[in-house]
Formats: structure tokens, sequence, C-alpha cells
């Protein structure tokens, strides 16, 4: 999880380290399983250090991290705004899939429609996780509408394997 | 397991369709093996042309194969007389269609009961479980309506109400949300989902992967053969997460 995703769930007011947990579970649903408490308490941590983030109080002066009220400090706030302000987007690794086919038909390694196959079987068994957990969220849920974007990645990557399909039976069968 | 649950609902071997003749021979379908299980959901996928409609008709006595055999239960349907194909088709199969092909004259009810009156149900057998269809598929509000009043997504749940009415041991659907928008294909989904749910014997012919991905297992075609199967059950969710970025 990225440490600027944790500051900026925490611009809304200061939050205990519990309730930072509930709102990324109301956002991301079962999705969310992949994430460990832990984790976000690790990232809380360093944030702290970093001087992004400031403890508010501790109840009964307790030093565990689910006790404390962490609260964005003036350097934290400049940091999220300048995370909001910036433009990016997830890459995906399509160079690596492309170079194994290109390596695997031009030394003879495998058979490249055997591997976009096998890819293929992957993507739609995501595919199908992806669309049932869509289906059992309730219409209008926060995580439904991040499914939807999986689901759509998802289809995306499934034309292109069509597309590499087709050229590489063409390929194969002109050579 | 009993022997009944033994034997595939569908079968096909050695399955070839073959239109035209010397140079313009065209093998549509060409050497398919098929099986398919009691409730299973089966889907189809591959390019245009590769010749899965063809399949589809095949499969359910629509059209007569070249060469090779269908069965439904455990009975060869290829070999029937007319007659006898004609009365499988009323009884045993229903189709779905990309286009719904429902009868424009008659209203959403009428439609559904017709399959059901055709396999031999009483008119007041046929109307009940007809009216119960449009219940269960949401669509009680619009049993009186002609399809023209009707959406896409509604049309097409009137069309699947009807493949249900006649209780069919399989429904063969050809593209069955390639006239549908996003949200109305999400309806369609969810309602294989919910018929694979209650036992329904489902094969599915697309090239929309979400349609794909309802389905137990999923068959490549290429060139009228089947060449790659997947079993898409079995699952992948604690993985999900990597996909839009959480986890490892």
């Amino acid at each position: 999880m990225q440490q600027e995703v944790i500051l900026a769930l925490l611009a809304k007011e200061p939050s205990y380290g519990y309730q930072l947990r509930a709102r990324l579970r109301d956002a991301l649903g079962p999705l969310g399983d992949a994430l460990n408490a832990g984790q976000i308490y690790v990232t809380l941590t360093r944030l702290e250090k970093a001087g992004l983030l400031a403890v508010e109080r501790s109840a009964g002066g307790a030093d565990r991290s689910d006790r404390k009220v962490y609260a964005l400090t003036p350097a934290g706030q400049q940091r999220v705004a300048e995370w909001v302000a910036e433009v990016g987007w997830p890459r995906p690794d399509l160079a690596e899939f492309h170079l194994k086919l290109i390596a695997a038909a031009s030394a003879r390694l495998a058979d490249p429609l055997a591997i976009v196959d096998t890819q293929r079987r992957e993507l739609l068994r995501r595919l199908r996780d992806a669309q049932r957990a869509a289906m059992a969220e309730p219409a209008g849920s926060a995580a439904a509408l991040l499914l939807e974007g999986v689901v759509l990645r998802l289809q995306a990557d499934l034309r292109w394997l069509e597309a590499c399909e087709t050229n590489w039976t063409h390929r194969r069968s002109g050579s | 397991m009993t022997e009944a649950a033994d034997t595939p609902v569908l079968r096909a071997r050695g399955l070839r369709k073959e239109y035209g003749t010397g140079e313009g021979l065209v093998r549509a379908v060409d050497g398919v093996d098929l099986d398919v299980c009691a409730g299973e959901t089966v889907a189809i996928m591959g390019p245009s042309g590769c010749g899965k409609s063809t399949l589809l008709h095949l499969l359910g006595g629509l059209d007569r194969p070249s060469a090779g055999e269908v069965s439904l239960n455990g009975r060869r349907i290829d070999d029937l007389s007319e007659k006898a194909l004609a009365r499988t088709r009323r009884t045993d199969v229903s189709y779905v269609f990309q286009s719904f092909h429902l009868m424009e004259e008659l209203t959403a009810v009428e439609n559904v009961e017709l399959s059901a009156l055709l396999a031999g149900r009483s008119p007041r057998a046929a109307r009940r479980r007809a009216e119960e269809l449009l219940e269960q598929l949401g669509l009680a509000g619009r049993a009186r309506f002609l399809p023209s009043a009707l959406s896409g997504g509604q049309r097409q749940r009137v069309a699947v109400a009807r493949a249900l009415s006649n209780e069919p041991l399989v429904v063969l659907a050809d593209e069955p949300t390639g006239n549908l928008d996003s949200a109305a294909t999400l309806d369609v989904l969810q309602l294989f989902e919910d018929l694979h749910e209650s036992g329904q014997t489902l094969v599915i012919v697309t090239h929309d992967a979400r349609v794909a991905a309802t389905a137990d297992r999923m068959f490549s075609m290429r060139d009228g053969a089947l060449v790659d199967e997947t079993r898409l059950t079995g699952g992948t969710t604690g993985r999900l997460g990597t996909l839009v970025g959480l986890g490892d």
C-alpha cells in the first residue's frame, strides 16, 4: 500500500488506526482481504518518523499503534496535496509477455500459441472471480466500482491476447 | 454416483459439418467431441467464422451434421426422423439468440408461455409457469408489454424466460449479450449465474470474455475445432488484490 494513500485517508480527520482500516475495508470490499493490518501500522510508523504524521494522543499512554490517534502534520498535508494533483497510472507489463512470445518462438523454446492459451486461462479465471465478487456487492458500493475497473482491465488484456493469437497464427503458418 | 448421473446431458462425438464441394469445401465444424454434464455451464469462445454458431445448431438439432453423433441424455438425435427431431427441439432444448427472436405481436408473457404450449403443457400450466418465470426475472410488471416497449436487456430476459418455460434439458445461447450495452450485459450475466445455481445445464457460444467467465469450463474454437479447454472453477480470489495494486 502506497504511503500517500494512508496519508490521504487521514486528511478527513485525525483517526485511530482501526478507523483507517475500516475506511479501507469500505472502499475495497473483498479486495481489501489482500491487505494486512501489520503493514498499515508499519506504514503509519514510517510516516510518523518522516514527520508527515503526528500522534495526537495515546489512549492510556500505551505505546501500541492501535491505541494512537494519527493526524497529518503540515508537511503531510503538503504531500497529500501534491499526490492528489499528480497524474499517475499503473503500468501493466505488456513488454515482458510480448518478449516472452518472441523469445519462445525464435529459440523454439515453446509454441507461442500455447503460451497465449495458458495466459488466457489464468486471465479468464481472474475475470470470473472479479465478476462474481462484483455481483456479490450491493449496487452502488465503492468496492463494486473498483471491481468493475478490474473487470474492464482484464477484458482489455484478453482482447490483446486475441490479437497476439491472430498475429502468431499468421506468423506460424507463414514460416 | 448413479449411472444416470454419469451420462452427460449433451454429448457430441466426431461432429462435422461441411458446406460446398471440391475446391469450395468448407469444414465449418471439424471433428468436435464434447460432453456437458447436468448442471454445468460450458462456454465456447472463438473468433467470428470459427464455426461456433454452426456447432450450437448441431448440438440442439436445428441442423444435421455431415458426420458424427449428438446425444441428449444418452439418446441419439442426429439420426431422428424430422418429426421426432422437431419434437425433441420443442421439449428438450431451448435457444437464446443474440437478436432475441421474440414474436413482436405477442406480449412478454405470451412469448414466454409459447414454448411451454408447444412442448405440450396445458394453457393454464403454461401461463402459470410463464408468470412465475417473469416474476423471477424481475419482469412481472412487464408481462403485458409488447417486445417493442421493452429495453434490449428486458427483451433478452424475456427470451431467457421463454427458453426456460419448456423446462429443457439444456439451454443453448448464441452470443446472448451481443446486442446489449454494458449494464444490460451485467443483468444477463447475473441471470446466467442464477440459472447455474438452480442447476440448469447451459452451453454458451460467445466472443464476450465476461460471458465466458461465468462458465465452469471454457473451450477455445479455431477453424471448426475445439483447441483448448479451460476449467474456470477453483478460483484465484486471494490474488485479485494484486490486480489493483494491493498486496504483493
